[in-house]
This record gives C-alpha cells, structure tokens and sequence, in this order.
C-alpha cells in the first residue's frame, strides 16, 4: 500500500496521477484501464478541490493498494472537509441534444461508468471515497 | 498538453497532445476563444490525445454551442482513441459531437 497526502487543490492532480500512474505501471497495468483511472482520479481530485475545505484549505490523502484475483487497483481518497456524498447525486440526462445541456456535473457520471466499484462513507469527520477497477 | 495549431484559409486544425483535463481544458478554451469567430470549418485532431475528462467535453460543448449559435461553421473531431470514444459514448456526446 502506497499514500500520498497532499495540497486539496487543482495544482495537485499531476502529482496525484504520476503517483498512481507508477503504481500501474509496476503492475502492467493496460494502457486503456490506466486512461480510465487517470479520468476517475481528475474528476474526483478536482472536486475535492472545490469543494471539500472551500472557502478554506485543506489536505487529501491519496492511497492505492493492490489486490489479487483479479488483479484490481483500489484508491481510497481521503480528506476532512465537509460531509460530501458525490454519489448521492442524480445521474445526469445524456441524452438530452448540445442545447439543453448543463455544462459540467457529467465527472461523477464518467467514474461510476468507467469503474467495477465505486463507494462513499463519512467517517470519523472525514469523506472516504473508494474506486476499484479491475487492472 | 500541447496545442499545435494549423490555419489554411478559414479551416483551422488544432491539434491536441496529451491530456484534456482539469489542469489542461482552460488552454484549451482560451485557444479555441480566439478562433470561433472567425472559423468556418474547426477540425481537432485527437490522434495524439490520451484522454479527455468532464472537463475537456466541457469545453468541447461550449465551442460546439457557441459555432452553432454564430451559424458560420462546423466543428469536427478525428482520430478519436478506444478511451476517448467510450468517453463520447458513455455520455451521449457521440449524438452531439461531430465525430469522424
């Protein structure tokens, strides 16, 4: 298992893709589940750092743990800001045309998609957001 | 990201390396704002492009709505990788897109 805390904030997303990214790597991880990995840890990072500490600043705590048969990648995203359930939102309507969109608010929708698990709990005065994807 | 950005006339190819995400979509939004005026045709070339996130179609939304809305062009996407067209797919942009 493999932590990394850091800045709760846009700035931090390459390092938090890097940090996973070599992870995945040592485990040959398939390019195209790594890509979808890559966007689970952008659209979750960047809303962490909007909105977890906002108007304030905080920490998040990013870990990855490995396990066998099958061989999936599991990524916990860890921070102690405002209770936040993103999962607890309705899916958006993707079949609406370019005119009646809403910009924005499809991210959640792209993980819960492109994940085999995705979980959410509050505990201990922390929001614990969990993906597991099959590597 | 890297945009590369090719002009011959008034059809535009830009060209995108990399990643379109949080950290890099507003680049991209700023190059795309001083095109869409004055474009007929905008061609993207995703060939070199690892994958687009939420907010990279943001921003591909907003330059489809503001070309349809001025009336004077088109914008289409190609080469267009597995990751980015399951993308497309999973959130109903392949219908709104123009995707060669």
């Amino acid at each position: 298992m493999k932590e990394l805390t850091i800045d709760a904030s846009i700035d931090s997303i390459p390092a938090v893709t890097a940090f996973v990214d070599e992870q995945l790597e040592q485990y040959g991880c398939p390019m195209k589940a790594q890509a979808q990995i890559d966007i689970a840890i952008d659209e979750l990072f960047s809303n962490i750092a909007h909105y977890a500490y906002n108007p304030e600043k905080g920490l998040a705590t990013v870990r990855v743990e490995v396990i066998e048969e099958p061989l999936s990648v599991i990524i916990t995203f860890i921070d102690n800001g405002h209770p936040y359930d993103p999962l607890a939102k309705a899916d958006p309507d993707v079949t609406l045309s370019a005119e009646e969109r809403a910009i924005g608010g499809l991210g959640i929708y792209l993980v819960k998609q492109s994940m085999d698990e995705v979980t959410y709990e509050y505990k201990d005065g922390q929001n614990i957001l969990r993906i597991r994807k099959k590597m | 990201m890297t945009i590369e950005k090719k002009e011959n006339g008034n059809e535009v190819t830009v060209a995108l390396r990399g990643r379109l995400d949080t950290t890099t979509a507003p680049k991209l939004e700023t190059e795309l704002n001083g095109i869409l005026d004055k474009v007929e045709k905008l061609i993207l070339d995703f060939s070199e492009l690892e994958y687009v996130s939420s907010a990279g179609l943001r921003v591909l939304l907003l330059a489809q709505k503001t070309l349809k809305k001025q009336g004077n062009g088109e914008m289409v996407i190609r080469h267009v990788n597995e990751t980015i067209h399951e993308v497309f797919e999973v959130t109903g942009f392949l219908g709104i897109l123009n995707v060669e």
